[in-house]
C-alpha cells in the first residue's frame, strides 16, 4: 500500500459497501422492473394524451376499475380478517387444510378461477340456480361480479397479511384485556384488531391493487361489457386489437392512478414496521 | 367468620410439571408467592386468573367458585373481577394512560364519560394526574408500572394479583416504585397476592410469604418466621443463612455426612440448623478455645458480598463465611487454600425439622 505514513487512516463505516455479487444481480433486478415502465413513458402519444383522456369509455373504465377493487377489498376485510384469526388464534381440526386452501386462488390461474365462479355462482351453479329461483339474483356479467371475481382473487392476500400480522402480535395484551372484564368480541375489536392494524392495512393495500389488476377471473366470469364489467385491464386488452395507442394510454393512467395510491397509502400506514 | 375472599388449591398439571399449591388470602392482607424462575409461581397467578384453566383443586372468592374442575364450574377470566398487574404491564400501546385506566371501567357498563373520571381519579391516586394523554411508550418504566397498577385497580377488585410487579424496573426507581406500591397495597380492602422471585420485594410488600419450589409450597409464614427459620436451601439462600439438616439429640445435631454441630438451642428429633456467614470465623491453624464448632475446610470461591468478602467453603460441612478484605490478604484466601472455620455454638440456631 502507498498509503503516506502521516496520512490519518481511512475509515470505512460498517454497512456502507455492498457486495458486488448482491449489488449486479440488485440492480438487474430493478433495471427489469423498471424497463417496462419505461418503454411504456417512451411511446406514450404524449400529443393526443388530452383527447385520449377525455374518450368516451375511459373515465368509467377507471371509476369501475377503482370501484370494484375498493368494494372488493371492503369484502375481502369483513371476510378475510376473521378467517385471518380463525387460522391464527383458533385451535380446530384440520385447520393445516383450512390454510392451505385459503391460499389456492393465489397458485390458481385466474381463468381457471373465474370458471370455477361460473361453475357455482352460475345461472345454472350450484349456489347461482338457487340465488336465481329463490331471490331473483344473477351474479355472473355483472358489476357485482366483478367485485366477486377480484375479491376471489385477492383475498388470500389479505388473509396471509392479517394472520402474519396476528402471529407476530403478542397475544398476552388479548390477556390482559380479558382480566380487565373485556369478552372475546370486545377484545378483538378494542385490543387485537388496533394491534394489528398496520398490518390490517398492508394486506389491505396488497388486496386493492391485486383487485384493480385483475382480468383473468373478471372476463371470465363477468364478461367483458362497458360500464358495467369493462374494468382498466379489460379495457387495455380490447384495445390492444385494435389501437396499440389507446392500450398505452389506459395503461398509463392504471398505472398512474395505482402508483399514486400505493403510495400514498405506503406513506400513511406502512412506513412505520 | 366469612369466608376469606380468596381461598384455592391450586393443581396445574403441564406437560411433566405439576403445579400443586394451597393458598388462602385473607381481607386486606398481601401475600407474596416467592420462588425461584421456573417454580411455577406465574402458572399459579395464570390459574387464579382464569388464563390458565386447573386441573383439579378449586378457586374460591368470597365464598364463589370461580373453577372446580370437578364440579364442572368454570368462570372465564372477563368475569372474574380479578385486577391483574402484569409482568411487563402490557398496557395497550394504542389508548393513552387515561383509557388504558378507563378500559376495565367500561367493560364493567360505564359509559366512556363516567369511565374517564373514574380513570382520571386512580391516575392522580398514583400521581400520574399530569400524564393522562401519555401514551404507554411516552411513559417511564416507573410511570408504567403505576399506570398499570391503576388500570387493575380500577375495576375495584376483590382480588388483586401482581406479577413480578417491579422486576422491570432499574434499581433507584424500584426503591421508590415500592414504597409507593407498598402504600397502595395497604390501602386495598381485597385480597393481594404478588409473584416475585425477589425475597426483597417479598419482604418488603407482603405480610406473609409463600415459598414455592418445583411446584409445590415449601414454607410458608411471616417474614419474621421465614428469615428465622429457612426449610430449604433456596430460602436460606434467599434470608443469607447456612442451613444444615440432622438428627438433633438436646445441644447437638448429627448431620447427614456425620458431622455434629452443637447449638445452645436445645432441639430432639429432626432438626435444622442455621448459622449466618458472618458468624464463621476462619484460622490458618486449628483454633484453640471457646470456639465449639471447628473443622478443616477448603476455599471454593471468594466473591464481593457488601463491603465484605464471602468466601464459599467446602469440606466436612459446605458453608459460606463473611470476612473482611484484610482477613482475606492476611489469609492469602485463594481458591484451593486450606483454612480452618469456626462458629459458636451460641451463633447457631436448631429448630425442629
Amino acid at each position: 500500500m502507498t498509503v503516506p505514513a502521516d496520512a490519518p487512516p481511512r475509515r470505512r463505516r460498517p454497512g456502507q459497501r455492498v457486495p458486488v455479487a448482491l449489488a449486479v444481480p440488485a440492480a438487474l433486478g430493478l433495471l427489469f422492473l423498471v424497463l417496462p415502465l419505461i418503454g411504456l413513458l417512451a411511446r406514450t402519444p404524449w400529443d393526443s394524451l388530452p383527447q385520449r383522456l377525455t374518450a368516451p369509455g375511459v373515465l368509467t373504465a377507471l371509476r369501475l376499475s377503482v370501484q370494484s377493487a375498493t368494494l372488493a377489498t371492503l369484502l375481502c376485510l369483513a371476510l378475510g380478517v376473521p378467517l385471518a384469526w380463525l387460522l391464527a388464534r383458533a385451535q380446530f381440526p384440520g385447520r393445516r387444510i383450512v390454510r392451505a386452501l385459503v391460499t389456492v386462488p393465489l397458485v390458481l390461474p385466474p381463468v381457471v378461477g373465474g370458471l370455477a365462479l361460473l361453475l357455482v355462482f352460475g345461472r345454472r351453479g350450484l349456489l347461482g340456480q338457487w340465488l336465481d329461483t329463490t331471490f331473483g339474483v344473477t351474479l355472473p356479467f355483472t358489476t357485482t361480479g366483478v367485485v366477486l371475481a377480484e375479491a376471489f382473487v385477492a383475498m388470500p392476500f389479505l388473509v396471509i397479511a392479517v394472520e402474519g400480522a396476528l402471529r407476530g402480535a403478542d397475544s398476552r395484551y388479548e390477556e390482559a384485556a380479558t382480566t380487565l372484564g373485556a369478552g372475546r368480541w370486545t377484545t378483538f375489536t378494542q385490543v387485537t384488531l388496533p394491534l394489528i392494524a398496520p398490518g390490517v392495512a398492508a394486506g389491505a393495500v396488497l388486496c386493492w391493487a391485486r383487485a384493480l389488476g385483475e382480468f383473468g377471473a373478471t372476463i371470465t366470469f363477468a364478461g367483458n361489457y362497458p360500464g358495467r364489467t369493462q374494468t382498466m385491464p379489460l379495457a387495455v386488452y380490447l384495445a390492444l386489437e385494435t389501437d396499440l395507442e389507446a392500450a398505452i394510454v389506459l395503461s398509463l393512467i392504471l398505472l398512474t392512478v395505482s402508483v399514486a395510491i400505493l403510495a400514498g397509502l405506503r406513506d400513511r400506514w406502512i412506513g412505520h414496521p | 367468620m366469612t369466608a376469606p375472599p380468596l381461598d384455592a388449591h391450586l393443581v396445574v398439571d403441564r406437560g411433566g410439571f405439576r403445579l400443586d399449591v394451597p393458598l388462602r388470602v385473607a381481607a386486606g392482607e398481601v401475600v407474596a408467592l416467592l420462588g425461584p424462575n421456573g417454580a411455577g409461581k406465574t402458572t399459579a397467578l395464570r390459574a387464579l386468573a382464569g388464563l390458565q384453566p386447573l386441573t383439579a383443586g378449586h378457586v374460591t372468592v368470597d365464598g364463589v367458585d370461580l373453577d372446580r374442575p370437578a364440579g364442572d364450574r368454570w368462570v372465564p377470566p372477563e368475569r372474574r373481577r380479578f385486577g391483574v398487574v402484569f409482568q411487563d404491564y402490557l398496557l395497550f400501546p394504542h389508548l393513552s394512560a387515561l383509557d388504558n385506566v378507563a378500559f376495565g371501567p367500561r367493560r364493567q357498563g360505564l359509559d366512556r364519560r363516567a369511565a374517564r373520571e373514574r380513570a382520571a381519579g386512580w391516575l392522580e391516586r398514583v400521581g400520574l394526574g399530569g400524564y393522562a394523554r401519555r401514551r404507554p411508550r411516552e411513559l417511564s418504566g416507573g410511570q408504567a408500572q403505576r399506570v398499570a397498577l391503576a388500570r387493575a385497580l380500577a375495576v375495584r377488585p376483590r382480588v388483586l394479583l401482581l406479577d413480578e410487579p417491579l422486576a422491570a424496573l432499574d434499581a433507584r426507581t424500584r426503591l421508590e416504585t415500592r414504597a409507593e406500591l407498598h402504600r397502595h397495597l395497604a390501602d386495598h380492602d381485597g385480597a393481594a397476592l404478588l409473584v416475585t422471585h425477589d425475597p426483597l420485594d417479598a419482604l418488603a410488600l407482603a405480610d406473609r410469604l409463600v415459598i414455592v419450589e418445583e411446584g409445590r409450597v415449601v414454607q410458608e409464614g411471616d417474614a419474621a418466621a421465614v428469615t428465622a427459620r429457612p426449610r430449604t436451601d433456596y430460602v436460606a439462600r434467599l434470608v443469607g443463612l447456612n442451613l444444615y439438616r440432622g438428627r438433633a439429640d438436646g445441644g447437638r445435631v448429627r448431620l447427614s455426612g456425620g458431622f455434629t454441630l452443637a447449638s445452645t438451642d436445645r432441639v430432639d428429633g429432626d432438626a435444622f440448623v442455621v448459622f449466618p456467614p458472618a458468624a464463621v470465623a476462619l484460622h490458618p491453624r486449628r483454633p484453640e478455645g471457646s470456639p465449639r464448632n471447628t473443622w478443616p475446610a477448603t476455599v471454593a470461591g471468594v466473591q464481593r458480598h457488601g463491603d465484605n468478602l464471602r468466601v464459599q467453603l467446602t469440606g466436612a460441612l459446605d458453608a459460606a463465611a463473611d470476612v473482611t478484605p484484610a482477613a482475606v490478604a492476611q489469609l492469602r484466601l485463594v481458591p484451593g487454600q486450606q483454612v480452618w472455620a469456626a462458629v459458636k455454638a451460641s451463633e447457631t440456631r436448631a429448630y425442629p425439622a
